[in-house]
């Protein structure tokens, strides 16, 4: 029985997708519940298959040496939405616009902006941990996430967390899950922890040269203002003739007011309101401009090095294609880049104590260079200590170790 | 027992004073703060460098001998209890902060520093740690990150996880591990994180870094009160829902109100009321505060409140405050023995599980208290009883199984902010599964292949099914 039939045979005729073949000609696969998914990975784990695990295809290209591709397009429903608790439960497969509009639609918001296409699946954002600016305020993805229901490489489906705010219930493998690049199981289900819808969202906005707006970027942290996203971003990146410094503030009428005093005030109101659709837009082409280069990294340092890694980051690799958060200390990066130089800044920045994680590239230079790179002393041997746990049979395709590995 | 030869080598590396053998002084050690649990150790060691806990973990190593860290033993699960065959490494020494850094908002500890001395270091340059359980007068930071544990202002601010950039660990086998970095990005995977609430399971946290947070410039505190339960309950589901984020949300029942007005601690909460919120809004500017407690305050009182009073000052906000901290205290007058319990539930079940846990209490004859940080849906039911009458002991076991069963029937979990230790162990299988359970076993083994360090707690290992990631 060949691979396909076998398939068939586990998780229906529909369960291959025949005319949604991959482009290497591996079939795809989309199970329709988390239980078909641990039992193909069951089933993949006992024949010896390799999987790829794929969203809706957007973000991380689908291109890692496998027997099947595993899309989660399937499992897109959204089981849950607690308005009155701020939670919702979520499978993984959903995408992050569709998301987003049925939460709107009851009033609550996860205060997340992935860079990417809006169709991202939230799995994605999850398993790469790919916060965009709205981290300045309200924090990394992990913050979001109150449980992950997902299925390790042996097919074993896994719980971690809840549907409630606090819970310290055994190890927090959910954080584990978040940012861990599918390296320790494929997420089926994610309970997230929301915000109700702002009443008031203002983007303000100045325009100059880099140097100039990171100084008033520093005014602005050293006022200690309750900001939504602080953003440094490139012209390209933009969509402008100069850089860009853009301010969000979001919350209730009364908080918006005061902080946009507290801004002008720190700036001697440099910055200029932008027009909802005007700021919408603007956010919006930041985000997805990422996708159309092919290799994208994150790095994060400390708020006051944001200049010094700025430079390092333009005199390496250049920053046509750069998007900063100077309160965070993170900056993400796009363009094209080779092996060689990214091991290159990768080496310049552990020299700093600064962390380059590889968001997205094709997969002949993650396989090389790895989402990580080489793990500090000691932490090799725990990675893979936990890969081998959460996937004894290495059956994910996925780029966790590297040709850089130690430790 | 431990070895006299160990021991001898354990004072050679912390100097005799510091390793207590004798049975009094190993007594003091022999319990948490849920003193239902008393373990005797087999010694108790208190290094009082970095340098001194990675020779007492070697040595330990070297003699396959299992320890169990322990920060100022204010736990409320039984998690840091060691039994006789095994060393109680004490932190409590290592209790220096060893920079503030202003400019990017972040401080280097290490673990024995008590939580309130870290926002005493951070204050002078206009910053917190926003992590504040109520015995931060006396838990330490290391003990926080075991625990993640909470407080009532994680409602807005976040508990421990939300805080810790990067962590120094020693494993079980003497390795020294840098995970994070102090800009809170992961260096790999987030072990960072994966560490924050491994309850000790994972090694010893020797340098901690952590975020600080601005001082919120304007502070409301606000005093409600309610002639039920199920009212307090459902203003606060009003208030969740109404979008704005309190900085805290606590609540407290009659039984504690009076336990808290009968001690030195009386707030002048009213006596004679069901239950009493104290709603807290924090930030940047006054009038944006202001508007945010009126707005709360309307609230309050749409959904039943029969009064709302805000502190007039500083003063009365620490006296409202200080009776809601020291609230377990006043409850140890009432009677000998307390249970405190830990649970969270999703917020707008509060009014029925309140009912059904005040209901357990009056099938099994118990004095049952609530306080606790209602905004996160975080119960705290205490059980105070006299464990020397015959077959008391076992109704409030009983009874706490069933509050448990409650709490997770409604959706929620057993444990917000206290942790598993021994104490909760019973009611894991109640929430996940054997693989689960297994995969936890799996990743514990990672850290520590042979489990020695705090052997016998988080995940029961009967409830494990066996599979070829864990064998």
């Amino acid at each position: 029985m060949s691979l396909v039939e076998r398939v068939r045979a586990l998780l229906g005729q529909d369960a291959v997708l025949e005319d949604a073949k991959a482009p290497d000609g591996v079939p795809r696969v989309a199970p329709a519940s988390p239980d078909a998914v641990a039992l193909l990975l069951g089933t993949a784990r006992s024949e010896g298959w390799r999987v790829r695990v794929e969203g809706s295809g957007t973000w991380m290209p689908s291109d890692a040496q496998a027997d099947l591709a595993l899309t989660m397009r399937r499992l897109d429903r959204v089981p849950s939405i607690q308005p009155q608790d701020l939670t919702a439960t979520a499978e993984a497969g959903i995408g992050f616009d569709m998301l987003r509009q049925q939460l709107a639609d009851h009033g609550v918001w996860l205060a997340l902006d992935p860079p990417g296409l809006a169709g991202r699946t939230l799995g994605s954002v999850v398993a790469t941990a790919t916060a965009g600016p709205l981290r300045h305020g309200f924090g990394p993805v992990r913050d979001h996430l109150l449980g992950v229901t997902f299925v390790t490489g042996d097919g074993r489906l896994i719980q971690s967390g809840g549907r409630v705010m606090k819970n310290v219930a055994g190890y927090d493998l959910t954080r584990l899950q978040a940012g861990g690049f599918g390296a320790f199981g494929v997420i089926a289900l994610v309970h997230l922890r929301l915000r109700a819808l702002p009443r008031v969202d203002q983007t303000l906005l100045l325009e100059g040269s880099r140097e100039d707006l990171s100084r008033v970027a520093d005014d602005i942290n050293a006022a200690g203002l309750s900001l939504a996203a602080l953003e440094l971003v490139s012209p390209s990146l933009a969509r402008r003739p100069r850089w860009a410094l853009a301010v969000r503030l979001a919350g209730s009428a009364p908080l918006v007011a005061a902080e946009e005093a507290g801004l002008r005030a720190a700036t001697g109101g440099l910055l200029a309101p932008l027009r909802a659709e005007e700021a919408h837009a603007f956010w919006m082409r930041a985000a997805e401009a990422f996708a159309t280069r092919p290799v994208t990294f994150r790095i994060g340092g400390l708020p006051d090095s944001s200049d010094e890694l700025l430079d390092l980051i333009q005199h390496q690799v250049g920053d046509e294609w750069v998007s900063a958060s100077p309160g965070v200390g993170t900056l993400r990066w796009a363009g094209e880049a080779t092996v060689e130089r990214l091991r290159h800044l990768r080496r310049a920045l552990a020299a700093l104590e600064v962390p380059l994680t590889l968001e997205r590239a094709p997969w002949p230079l993650r396989r090389a260079v790895g989402h990580f790179g080489a793990y500090r002393e000691g932490v090799g041997p725990l990675v893979a200590g936990l890969r081998h746990t959460f996937d004894p049979g290495n059956a994910l395709a996925v780029a966790a170790d590297s040709d850089d590995r130690a430790g | 027992m431990i070895a006299p030869a160990v021991i001898d080598t354990l004072s050679q590396i912390v100097g005799r004073p510091h390793v207590r053998t004798a049975n009094a002084e190993r007594a003091t050690y022999s319990m948490d703060g849920l003193t239902v649990h008393r373990r005797l150790p087999g010694v108790v060691v208190l290094p009082g460098t970095r340098d001194e806990v990675i020779g007492v973990i070697r040595l330990l190593a070297a003699h396959h001998i299992p320890f169990v860290p322990r920060g100022a033993g204010t736990g409320l699960s039984g998690g840091a209890l060691a039994n006789d065959d095994a060393v109680l490494l004490v932190l409590t020494r290592l209790n220096r902060v060893l920079s503030v850094d202003p400019v990017n908002r972040l401080a280097v500890v290490e673990p024995g520093v008590v939580n309130v001395k870290l926002s005493a270091a951070a204050a002078p340059h206009g910053l917190l740690y926003a992590p504040d359980p109520s015995s931060q007068t006396a838990c330490t930071i290391g003990g926080n990150v075991a625990e993640n544990a909470g407080g009532p202002h994680c409602l807005k601010y976040g508990a421990t996880v939300n805080h810790v950039l990067a962590l120094e660990v020693v494993l079980a086998d003497g390795r020294v591990v840098q995970l994070g970095s102090p800009g809170g990005e992961p260096w790999g995977p987030d072990l960072a994180a994966l560490f924050v609430g491994s309850e000790g399971n994972f090694g010893v946290a020797t340098r901690i870094t952590v975020r600080l947070l601005p001082i919120p410039r304007a502070v409301r505190t606000l005093l409600a009160d309610f002639a039920s339960l199920r009212t307090a309950g459902e203003a606060v589901s009003a208030v969740i829902a109404s979008g704005i984020v309190p900085a805290a949300l606590e609540m407290m029942d009659k039984s504690c109100i009076n336990a808290v007005e009968d001690s030195v601690y009386a707030a002048g909460y009213p006596r004679d009321a069901a239950a009493v919120l104290l709603a807290e809004l924090d930030g940047r500017a006054d009038a944006s505060v202001d508007e945010d407690a009126a707005t709360v305050e309307q609230i309050l009182r749409t959904h039943g409140a029969r009064s709302v009073r805000v502190a007039a000052d500083v003063k009365e906000r620490e006296r409202l405050w200080l009776g809601r901290k020291k609230a377990f205290g006043a409850m140890g007058r009432v009677s000998r023995d307390l249970v405190v319990q830990d649970a969270v539930v999703p917020r707008s079940t509060l009014p029925d599980v309140l009912e059904a846990i005040s209901a357990i209490a009056a099938r099994y004859e118990l004095n049952v208290s609530n306080v606790f940080h209602a905004g996160d849906g975080n119960l705290h039911p205490n059980i105070s009883f006299d464990s020397r009458i015959p077959g008391l002991r076992d109704r409030v076991d009983e009874a706490s199984g069933e509050i448990m069963a409650v709490c997770i029937a409604a959706g929620g979990t057993i444990t917000g902010e206290h942790g598993i230790g021994i104490d909760k162990m019973r009611y894991m299988p109640l929430l996940f599964d054997g693989d689960s359970l297994a995969a936890m076993r799996g990743v514990r083994r990672v850290f520590d292949p042979a489990e020695r360090v705090n052997p016998g707690k988080v995940v029961p290992l009967h409830a494990c099914r066996e599979w070829a990631g864990v064998a």
